[in-house]
């Protein structure tokens, strides 16, 4: 998918002026945030669980080779294949191959994150593979013909009205032509719909939150049952994983386990969790006949070790989009590409180059409510600031800005020179407040003026006044 | 003890007052007060603007002018987050400015929690009439652990009660330089913030970082709004008689 990440201004602007996807956002901290609360509250280890998990991450980050190995042993073992991707282009290749070679006319897709990197639904429509989204939110997105806000709420910016139309413009054909208005009866006729689809598809796609190694098995979790039809009716099964979602063990994929749904739904556990542990054997009553696993790199091993090497420890859960202030206002398009939010703000620069996705590290205002509520403790804010400094260092971004920062910092470190710049400015803007205590519009504050006044100072800095009495009175 | 004043660069331009109110409140608690002239700003606009360099170059000249002090007090959840934190992560690996920037960041200290958690100060004498409400800036609450200690001393003002406003622990919006550069997006988090606190039916707007403060209030004051909005120093201090942030004299003197 082309990022349109540059464009971050534009589309928060657009975003902040849209009405269905303000009131869409408008009660995330009465939902997702205090539900992660409530399940975080009724577990006392929970903290001491988000500990254990990030140590299981960065093990297997330092011993990543051998995880891996491991894991396409024991999945040739157990009679799959696993595929090795560098790019986006190889994976969907890949995909596409394995397609034609059972000559699949339609595919069912679980939900995938790692199919929006690849821009799997477009090219596999433009090679004759029809996808069909079964997730109810992608499947919402995928007749809007529209990308995931969130990334594991996909439709969370439309409103019940929308999804409602979508259904009556596109479910006429199936015979269904009364407009639905309760959630429930969406869901169900979007079920009737996809039921046969599943029996029908050549082959089922479907994400995977963990890789096991020692049992050569991927894991997914979802609410509605989607993704093991998916994968249990179609006559091959591809899962679509990058690297870093290896664990080793099925003891340490259950410690995840514990955190994910806790934040990231607020849920003890998904309704479902399925473990995949290649294709259908002898005695197996379902099943599909094949069984892939498709790895899709993306510039992710060469984070490791690195500055970013914390981010692979993500598992995903969204917990930061749902707390962070810039993503709960304008949602996950206006980030332009796969990630939105503070995870995606970190990751995006990494995957697609920095100089394209510039702002988004850049669009945080560095409350740390992201890294206080992760569950596996990122650093987050911290590896925004290091991207800005990346950019700063390449003269990335408005030089207007950069200079500015430069010029104040030079005055920062001459003490008797800022004293005198910030008495000029302060009187100035005395100046120019006359007797009002704010002002509409500064000039070179358009930013801070859009929206806000400018409260003026009250004139005089406290270090001139502090010397003028001390100088009178003699205190120290 | 005797303890230097980080007065902050936004306390230094825009409100005097707060300096002079930190003052008379580490005063009252027995502190022998100095207020170093070498003294800019801590360097956090330099340094989450990816400006590294500069803002080392800043955080030694901090370090030089208060290293010699028993502690460092700033009315400043931010700047205090920035020298206690950010200082030892600037220069980690330094083996001449990595030691000195611990040093300072062991005794450096945001005012209202120095009062209380260091000096045990329980109450203060001073009276605000009015219903108040707090807002927790994000660096305060989340780097140094501030949220009980304000509201301990708030409870000790004559006349003021506090009604606590839903999404505490949201952002006001301002972040830095993002309020500039991302005028409209921090836009739409400050109207957030300004409903939840009007919600409270609190008629003033008390925050111990005059960045947050001074967000609210220009956005208080863009919506008409008659909430005002001051530092906690002013009120725990008794030196409300100054208009609030953003007030002009005629509109606010009580």
């Amino acid at each position: 998918m082309k990022p349109t990440s540059r464009a971050f201004k534009q589309n928060a602007h657009e975003a902040l002026g849209d009405k269905n996807l303000q009131e869409a956002l408008s009660d995330l901290e009465g939902g997702f945030v205090q539900g992660r609360l409530n399940a975080v509250n009724k577990l006392p280890e929970f903290d001491q669980l988000r500990d254990a998990g990030r140590d299981i991450k960065h093990h297997v980050l330092e011993n990543l080779d051998v995880y891996l190995e491991i894991f396409e042993e024991k999945v040739v073992a157990n009679g799959g294949q696993v595929h090795w991707c560098r790019s986006p282009e190889d994976a969907r290749q890949k995909v596409l191959e394995l397609c034609r070679s059972i000559d699949a006319k339609t595919v069912t897709k679980g939900k995938s994150m790692i199919g929006e990197e690849m821009d799997l639904n477009h090219f596999l429509e433009g090679h004759a593979v029809e996808p069909i989204e079964t997730d109810f939110g992608e499947y919402i997105i995928q007749l809007a013909d529209e990308r995931p806000s969130h990334i594991i709420a996909p439709a969370i910016h439309k409103t019940k009205e929308q999804v409602a139309d979508l259904f009556h413009e596109h479910h006429q054909k199936y015979g269904k032509s009364a407009r639905l208005e309760e959630p429930r009866d969406m869901l169900d006729e979007a079920r009737e719909i996809l039921r046969p689809k599943y029996i029908e598809a050549d082959v089922g796609i479907t994400g995977a939150n963990f890789m096991i190694a020692e049992t050569g098995s991927t894991v997914i979790v979802t609410n509605e049952g989607n993704g093991d039809l998916t994968q249990t009716l179609a006559k091959m099964h591809i899962a679509l994983a990058t690297p870093e979602k290896i664990v080793p063990t099925l003891d340490d994929a259950t410690t995840l386990l514990r955190i994910l749904a806790r934040s990231a739904t607020g849920q003890e556990m998904s309704v479902y969790t399925t473990f995949s542990s290649g294709n259908k054997r002898p005695d197996d009553l379902d099943g599909p006949a094949s069984y892939h696993v498709v790895i899709l790199d993306n510039g992710r091993t060469d984070m490791v070790g690195g500055d970013f090497n914390d981010m692979l420890t993500c598992i995903k859960c969204g917990a930061c989009l749902m707390h962070c202030p810039v993503w709960t206002a304008i949602g996950g398009h206006a980030y332009g590409w796969v990630y939105p939010g503070p995870m995606g703000s970190v990751l995006t620069p990494n995957l697609v180059g920095l100089e394209e996705a510039c702002h988004l590290p850049n669009a945080s205002t560095f409350c740390g409510r992201c890294q206080e509520i992760c569950p596996q403790k990122i650093p987050l804010p911290r590896m925004l600031r290091k991207h800005r400094e990346n950019a700063f260092t390449a003269r990335l971004g408005p030089p207007q800005e950069r200079m500015g920062i430069a010029l104040w910092a030079w005055l920062a470190k001459r003490p008797a020179l800022y004293r005198l710049a910030t008495s000029l400015a302060t009187g100035a803007l005395r100046l120019m407040a006359g007797k009002r205590g704010s002002l509409k519009s500064v000039p070179l504050a358009g930013g801070w003026t859009h929206s806000r006044n400018m409260p003026t100072p009250q004139g005089g800095t406290f270090m001139q006044q502090i010397k003028a009495k001390r100088r009178a009175g003699g205190a120290p | 003890m005797k303890v230097a004043m980080f007065v902050t660069c936004l306390v230094d331009l825009f409100r005097p007052s707060v300096g002079f109110a930190a003052l008379k409140l580490l005063e009252d608690a027995g502190c022998t007060v100095y207020v170093p002239e070498a003294q800019t700003c801590c360097g956090q606009p330099a340094y989450n603007s990816g400006a590294r360099d500069e803002a080392k170059a800043i955080a030694r000249q901090v370090i030089e002018a208060f290293e010699e002090y028993e502690a460092v007090i700033a009315p400043s959840g931010s700047c205090t987050g920035m020298i206690s934190h950010h200082y030892p992560a600037l220069f980690e690996g330094d083996e001449i400015w990595g030691p000195r920037a611990e040093a300072l960041a062991a005794k450096t200290f945001e005012l209202v929690s120095y009062l209380t958690d260091q000096l045990g100060v329980e109450a203060v004498t001073a009276a605000y009439q009015g219903e108040v409400t707090y807002h927790d800036a994000c660096s305060g609450l989340r780097e140094l652990g501030i949220r009980d200690q304000p509201r301990k001393l708030l409870a000790s003002v004559d006349g003021l009660n506090l009604s606590e406003a839903p999404e505490r622990d949201v952002c006001c919006g301002f972040g830095g330089t993002f309020s500039a550069k991302y005028g409209e997006v921090s836009g739409a988090i400050v109207t957030a913030k300004t409903a939840a606190l009007g919600s409270t039916g609190a008629t003033t707007v008390l925050g111990g970082d005059l960045g947050c403060l001074v967000n609210i209030a220009g956005r208080l004051q863009r919506e008409g709004s008659p909430i005002s909005v001051r530092h906690i120093a002013e009120v725990l201090a008794g030196m409300t008689d100054t208009p609030a942030i953003g007030a002009s004299d005629a509109e606010d003197g009580s």
